[in-house]
């Protein structure tokens, strides 16, 4: 990028600054660290110049946004013609109250809707098995069938927002069912917009909501792939997650790289399936997590771009440039947040929020205040999307695009973060793929010992984590906490046994049977779930199919 | 007399699939010198019972961040005494709204601990209550 003279000379000039000057301020101020490393093991130098970039080639490392290698962003124009998507993640209780919620979202100016299931629902049980009772309702929304999904969306008009649903295992089934409302609506399927998680690989890794062994588990996902590229052409078929990988306690540069090998993954396996890399691989989308290290992150978010290009391209042969992009939503770091002087979290949502906006996100969930104690209130979402609108509208820092670039310290991490990524991503490639190394509980452990590393910086006090463990006051309990009435539960059940009174249960029993012979076989089962969706079948009882003829996984567990 | 080091049970009851906070906890306290036994993620209040009787622990730490805990944590503690453990000693972790906890001692759990709890006070707080005469 410089002048190869001239770096020469600027590193010579540094080394007699620091024998010099720098020398003589240490002998009498030390600085604060020995040695100052970021969360991924990355030593951080007192200062970077035009030296350290003195290999730089602007054209094949950055380009121009929109272009190959996306480094600088995957739009030409970026935030300047219109902002990132402003998604907060919400649901809770019944599918009455969520609605009541989203609406309320949408009149504040959020610009797209994000569902978050409960766990039964996650995990594909309905609220009246004994397994769902004590978590209806408690951590998202209850859905057990077409009918709660109606309720969810009710006055919503399905093409006019985006949808993003928290949903893995049983995406296929939810899926179905917003088709189905959207049927209802007289809204046909390409005109839906949203995002699936269905990101199995993650789950088994760090989330926990799996249902199925990984090889139907994968054969569902590609499934998905194929009935999207023909049916719902506008739909991201998968967000390939690394936010959970972070929360259970990954670095920021096990955090590229498990999300990316877990992206591997699934192109391999819909290549395998038949595809053409180039049909699918445009509706990949990622979703990363946002920590407070700012530099770090935005340099994560570059650094994860530039090397998913570099992947497809090379490894995989796309030629479609949309192959090559790197789409993503990002979410603070909700284990960042303390549950001592809450009100701090508000600086942190926004600090995070500068740096994944800095890192060019395609949308984002600032999270609450309060997410350390409880659901969030009405009024501390609202905060949080407040955020989000100052950092867009009175920062500036939507004015150019990727800002930062160009910066000798922020190229330096950018490429120090790529390089660390893909040595993992070797590592992985050595275990046979994702799906081994996660099979023998490689990925688990990597990220167990980051997070217990982590944790006992914390304990030594060599990391500071405000109000915490350094600035501590005597605090009274918080109030105005949200609370799930315990009777959603029984609500919910109720609800449930009176739609299976007034279905047609001989349709239901026959597209259940349907769908077992097709589960049996290899043809894509979108159709047969949606058929099955249709009258009513609810998840758990289209879950218990798929449990009888795929069986259950069983986890390794790595301490 | 011999010496036998506390046995912890570390229980994930119901759906949730948050287990950071479980495993850096079970890291803790073996690093403290207990035999840790990690149960893994979706256990019901029955199988963390039956593994707390089979393990012979002194202990059976709790977590949970789904909100369930109101509806688990008692249950496990009711099991345990059914099945005639009222010597092991129950603490919970996770994100537990502070009213909620008078709630849960009532109910036989010893001691909730809530985000940000360093690990050294939970390993003090097992060593200064467990139950069972251990060495």
């Amino acid at each position: 990028m410089f002048d190869r003279e001239k770096t020469k000379r600027i590193a010579a000039a540094k080394e007699t600054w620091e024998k010099g000057m720098v020398a003589k301020t240490l002998a009498k101020n030390k600085e604060r660290f020995e040695e100052f490393v970021n969360t991924s093991g990355i030593k951080i130098d007192r200062l970077y110049t035009p030296a350290d970039l003195a290999d730089f080639d602007y054209e094949s490392s950055l380009g121009f946004p929109g272009e190959y290698p996306f480094t600088r962003g995957v739009q030409p124009t970026m935030y300047r013609g219109r902002f990132w998507t402003m998604r907060q993640y919400a649901g809770f209780a019944t599918a009455e109250e969520s609605n009541k919620r989203y609406k309320y979202l949408l009149e504040q100016g959020q610009t797209g809707l994000s569902v978050a299931f409960d766990l039964p629902t996650q995990i594909g049980y309905d609220s009246d098995d004994e397994i769902a009772q004590g978590e209806i309702g408690k951590v998202g929304v209850a859905i057990d069938s077409l009918a709660d999904m109606e309720t969810l969306f009710n006055g919503i008009p399905l093409d006019k927002v985006s949808t993003s649903m928290t949903i893995n295992a049983p995406a296929s089934i939810l899926l179905a069912m917003y088709i189905a409302v959207a049927e209802k609506q007289g809204v046909p399927a390409e005109k839906l917009n949203g995002t699936i998680q269905n990101d199995i690989l993650k789950e088994y890794a760090a989330r926990g909501t799996y249902i199925f062994p990984p090889e139907p588990s994968m054969r569902l996902i590609t499934n998905i792939f194929e009935f999207c590229s023909k049916n719902v052409p506008n739909w991201n078929t998968i967000s390939i997650s690394g936010y959970h990988i972070r929360e259970a306690g990954s670095t920021a540069a096990q955090e590229i790289a498990f999300t990316l090998a877990d992206g591997i993954a699934y192109v391999e396996a819909a290549i395998k399936a038949g595809m053409n890399v180039d049909d699918f691989a445009g509706r990949l989308s990622f979703f990363f997590n946002a920590y407070n290290d700012l530099f770090e992150e935005v340099a994560k978010f570059r650094a994860a771009r530039r090397l998913w290009a570099k992947i497809m391209k090379e490894r995989f042969k796309a030629k479609d440039p949309r192959s090559m992009m790197l789409r993503f939503h990002t979410q603070t770091g909700g284990s960042t947040l303390t549950a001592q002087q809450p009100d701090n979290n508000i600086i942190r949502v926004t600090i995070q929020t500068l740096a994944a906006v800095l890192g060019g996100t395609q949308s984002l969930h600032t999270n609450s205040k309060d997410e350390a104690l409880c659901l969030p209130t009405e009024d501390s979402v609202r905060i949080a999307l407040r955020t989000q609108q100052i950092v867009a509208y009175e920062s500036g820092v939507c004015d150019t695009v990727d800002p930062l670039a160009g910066s000798y310290y922020v190229e330096s991490l950018t490429n120090a973060l790529e390089k660390k990524a893909m040595e993992y991503i070797e590592k992985i490639d050595s275990l046979g793929g994702a799906v081994k190394a996660i099979e023998q509980g490689y990925i688990q452990k990597e990220i167990a010992d980051s997070s217990y590393a982590y944790q006992k910086e914390i304990e030594s006090g060599k990391r500071v984590v405000v109000g915490l463990n350094k600035f501590q006051i005597k605090e009274k309990p918080v109030e105005d906490l949200l609370r799930v009435d315990p009777a959603v539960g029984e609500m919910q059940i109720k609800k449930l046994k009176a739609m299976k009174a007034s279905r047609d249960n001989l349709a239901v029993k026959a597209k259940l049977d349907d769908l077992r012979q097709a589960a049996k076989g290899d043809s894509n089962l979108m159709p047969y779930i949606l058929d099955a969706v249709r009258v009513y079948a609810t998840e758990g009882e289209i879950c218990d199919v798929l449990r009888e003829v795929f069986g259950e996984y069983r986890p390794v567990e790595i301490l | 007399m011999t010496e036998r080091r506390i046995r912890v049970l570390v229980a994930k009851p119901g759906l949730d699939g948050h287990d950071r906070g479980a495993k850096v906890i079970a890291r803790a306290l073996r690093d403290a010198g207990m035999e840790v036994i990690y149960t893994g993620l979706r256990q019901t209040p029955e199988q963390i019972a039956t593994a707390a009787v089979q393990e012979d622990v002194d202990v059976v730490a709790l977590s949970l961040l789904s909100g369930a805990h109101n509806h688990l944590f008692p249950k496990v503690v009711q099991l345990l005494k059914e099945k005639g453990m009222d010597d092991v000693l129950v603490v919970g972790g996770g994100v537990i709204p502070d009213s909620d906890i008078p709630f849960l001692k009532e109910n036989g759990v010893s001691e909730i601990f809530t985000p940000g709890t360093p690990t050294s006070t939970v390993i003090e707080f097992i060593k200064n209550n467990v139950k069972k005469a251990v060495s």
